[in-house]
C-alpha cells in the first residue's frame, strides 16, 4: 500500500501513485500481478484500442540499440469489441485506475470510440495521436495542430470520461501541439510517445526491423522527453503526464519537477517487471526524506 | 505457478565448444516450479544492454536449487553472459511460458541446434525413456549426446557434413525411427523449417506433435506484442512469450 504523500487527482482520475503503466507496456495490467502489487501503480493505460482487431506489422517488431529500444508492433490488439467483452470486465477489478488508450483511422472514429467507452470500469480515455508505427491514423494526427484538435474535440464530445491526449515527440514545435488540444478541451496532455528511429544489421545489410522503422524508447530517449515536458508546461495549464525513458524514482522526480503532475513507466518494466512498485517506494522516501508533505509540492518546482 | 524476479549466483559458466557455454544459476523458487520448455529471461544486473534475453531452462537440480542453461554466443547479450563468472549475480524472470505436454508413451524428441536445450529437461521428465534425434551441422555440435543419453532409450545423431551419426537432416533420418520405433508423441525444438518437416512426418503418421518456437522478444510476460503469430487452428493470435513457446504443430504450421 502506498502512502496518503502520493494520492493524487490527475484529471479527475483518483490515483493512489502519480506512476502509472504506459500503454504497450504494461498490457491490461493483470500480466503484471506477479511481480507487483497493482495498489503500487497509479493507473494501467491499455494497450492501444483500435475500431477493428489489428495483426500488426510483419516481421521482426523490437530491437535493441544503445540503452534503448525500437519497436514497430504495429498497434496489434483485439479491436473494440472483443476488448470489451473480454478483458474490460477483469481489468476493471484490478485495484488501479484504468486508462483505455484508443487509436482510430479517422476523426469520426475517434468519437466513435469514445462513445462506446462511455462505460463503467474505463477511468479515463488516452488518445493516442502519435503512434508511429501505423499508415493511417495514429501520428498523422500528431504532427498536425488542425487534425490533432479534431480529434480531441470528436473524443470530447462523446465522452464524460477525462481525456487525456497523448502527443508525439515527433514534431518541430510540442507547445504548439499542445495548446491545439487544450483549446479543443483535452483535460490532460501525456507526452511522449515513441521516438521515430532506425537500425541496420550491417553483416546483412538489412534494416533490424521488418518495418524498416519503428519507435524508439527506453532511457536514451528521457532526456528529449523531459525537455518536452517542461517546454508543454510553460504553454499550457491543464496537467500533464510525462514519460519517455524512465527507469527511477530519480528519473521520476526530475519530470514532476519540469511540470508534470504524474508519470508513466514504458520499456523499463521490460527490463524490471516490478519497477513502477518501485518508483513508487522510492518517491515516497524522497518525500518523507526531505519533509515534504505531498508529492505536489514538487510539481512544477524546477528552479531556473 | 507464481513468476517471479530473483537475482541468483551464477555457480558455473563452463565452455562446451567455442561458441556454446552451459551456465549453472542458483535460483532455487524458480527451479522448483519450472518445466521442461519454459523459459526465462535474464540480465545481470549491472548489465550493458537494456532487454532481457530469453532462454529455454535445458535442465533443473531442483533439489540444489538450480537451473542450467545452454547458450549459442551470437551476440552482445549472449557475449556478456560468456563472460560471467562464477559467483557473480545473474537476475532471472520465470518460469515463463507454458512448456511441453509430458508424453505418456514412449516419446520421439527431436532437436536441432540451440533448440536441443529444452529436451534435455524433457527427456529426463519423460516417465517413459523416449527416443531423441538431434542434428548439427558437424561434430563440434555432437556433445548434446552426452546430456541427453542418461535420459534417453537412444539417441541418433545426424551431422550436415555427415563427420558424426548420419549424414543428412534430422528430417531425413526421422522416417527411418519411425519405421522400426513405436512412438506415440513426438516434441520438437529447433529451427522453424526443420520443425515444420517434423510436425509434417509427425502427422503422416498420425502422431501428435508439439514445437517450441522462438521469436525476438522484448518483455517475455505477454504485454509488447513482440513475438505474436497467427495461431492456424485457434484463428487468434497468439503469443510466442505467453501462450507458448510450446503450442500443437497444426496452430503454428496448419
Ligand atoms: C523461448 C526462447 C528460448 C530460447 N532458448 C535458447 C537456448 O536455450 N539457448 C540459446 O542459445 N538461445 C536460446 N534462445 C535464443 C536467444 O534468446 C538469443 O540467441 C539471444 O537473445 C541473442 O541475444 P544476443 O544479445 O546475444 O544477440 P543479439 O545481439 O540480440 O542478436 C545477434 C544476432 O542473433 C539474432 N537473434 C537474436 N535474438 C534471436 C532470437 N530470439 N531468435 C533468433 N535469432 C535471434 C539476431 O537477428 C542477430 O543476427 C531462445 C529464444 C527464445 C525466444
Ligand atoms: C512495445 C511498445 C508498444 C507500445 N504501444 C503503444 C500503444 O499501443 N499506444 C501508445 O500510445 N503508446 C505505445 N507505446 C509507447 C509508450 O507508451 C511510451 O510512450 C514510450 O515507450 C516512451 O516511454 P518509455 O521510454 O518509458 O518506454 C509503446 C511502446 C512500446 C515500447
Amino acid at each position: 500500500m502506498s502512502s496518503e504523500r502520493l494520492a493524487v487527482e490527475i484529471a479527475g482520475i483518483k490515483m493512489n501513485t502519480p506512476v502509472m503503466g504506459a500503454s504497450g507496456t504494461f498490457g491490461f495490467g493483470m500480466e503484471y500481478q506477479d511481480f507487483l502489487d497493482l495498489h503500487e501503480v497509479g493507473a494501467v493505460c491499455s494497450k492501444g484500442i483500435t475500431p477493428q482487431p489489428r495483426a500488426g506489422n510483419p516481421g521482426v517488431r523490437i530491437a535493441e540499440t544503445p540503452s534503448a529500444m525500437l519497436n514497430s508492433i504495429g498497434l496489434e490488439n483485439p479491436g473494440l469489441e472483443v476488448f470489451k467483452r473480454d478483458i474490460l470486465p477483469q481489468a476493471a477489478q484490478l485495484p488501479t485506475a484504468f486508462i483505455v488508450n484508443i487509436s482510430a483511422g479517422t476523426v469520426e472514429e475517434y468519437g466513435e470510440m469514445a462513445a462506446a467507452l462511455d462505460v463503467d470500469g474505463v477511468d479515463g480515455l488516452e488518445v493516442n495521436i502519435s503512434c508511429p508505427n501505423v499508415k493511417e491514423g495514429g501520428i498523422v494526427f500528431g504532427t498536425d495542430p488542425k487534425a490533432a484538435a479534431a480529434v480531441t474535440a470528436s473524443v470530447k464530445k462523446h465522452t464524460h470520461k477525462p481525456v487525456i491526449v497523448k502527443l508525439s515527440p515527433n514534431v518541430t514545435s510540442i507547445a504548439t501541439m499542445a495548446q491545439a488540444v487544450e483549446a479543443a478541451g483535452a483535460d490532460c496532455i501525456s507526452l511522449i510517445n515513441t521516438i521515430m528511429g532506425m537500425a541496420i544489421d550491417i553483416r546483412r545489410r538489412r534494416p533490424l526491423l521488418g518495418n524498416i522503422t519503428g519507435g524508439m524508447s527506453g532511457p536514451a530517449v528521457k532526456p528529449i522527453a523531459l525537455r518536452m515536458v517542461w517546454q508543454v508546461a510553460q504553454a499550457v495549464q491543464i496537467p500533464i503526464i510525462g514519460l519517455g525513458g524512465i527507469t527511477s524514482a530519480e528519473d521520476a522526480i526530475e519530470f514532476l519537477l519540469a511540470g508534470a503532475s504524474g508519470v508513466q513507466v514504458g520499456a523499463q518494466n521490460f527490463q524490471d517487471p516490478g519497477v513502477i512498485a518501485k518508483i513508487t517506494q522510492g518517491l515516497d522516501e524522497y518525500l518523507a526524506q526531505n519533509g515534504l508533505q505531498h508529492v505536489s509540492e514538487l510539481v512544477g518546482a524546477l528552479e531556473v | 505457478m507464481e513468476r517471479l524476479l530473483q537475482d541468483g549466483q551464477v555457480l558455473a559458466n563452463e565452455t562446451i565448444t567455442p561458441v556454446v557455454k552451459r551456465m549453472v544459476i542458483h535460483v532455487p523458487d524458480i527451479a522448483r516450479q519450472v518445466t521442461p520448455g519454459q523459459f526465462v529471461m535474464v540480465r545481470p544486473p549491472e548489465g550493458k544492454n537494456f532487454l532481457r534475453r530469453p532462454f529455454s531452462v535445458s535442465d533443473t537440480d531442483s533439489a540444489a536449487g538450480d537451473i542450467i542453461l545452454i547458450y549459442r554466443i551470437i551476440g552482445r547479450g549472449t557475449a556478456e553472459m560468456a563472460d560471467m563468472r562464477p559467483g557473480d549475480i545473474m537476475s532471472v524472470e520465470g518460469p515463463l511460458g507454458h512448456g511441453f505436454a509430458i508424453p505418456e508413451g514412449r516419446a520421439l524428441l527431436v532437436g536441432g541446434g540451440v533448440g536441443i536445450a529444452p529436451l534435455i529437461y524433457l527427456a529426463r521428465s519423460c516417465p517413459v525413456k523416449p527416443f531423441v534425434l538431434i542434428g548439427g551441422k558437424n561434430e563440434s555440435e555432437v556433445f548434446w549426446t552426452r546430456f541427453l543419453e542418461p535420459y534417453a532409450e537412444k539417441v541418433f545423431v545426424t551431422t550436415d557434413d555427415g563427420s558424426v551419426g548420419k549424414k543428412g537432416f534430422t528430417i531425413d533420418l526421422m522416417p527411418e525411427v519411425l519405421a522400426t520405433e513405436k512412438v506415440t508423441a513426438v516434441s520438437t525444438c529447433g529451427p522453424g523449417i526443420m520443425m515444420r518437416g517434423v510436425a509434417q512426418l509427425a502427422r503422416e503418421h498420425g502422431i501428435p506433435c508439439e514445437v517450441s518456437m522462438e521469436s525476438r522478444m522484448g518483455c517475455g510476460i505477454g504485454v509488447c506484442l513482440g513475438c505474436t503469430f497467427e495461431g492456424q487452428v485457434s484463428h487468434h493470435r497468439r503469443k510466442v512469450c505467453a501462450d507458448g513457446p510450446v503450442f500443437p504443430a497444426e496452430e503454428v504450421f496448419g
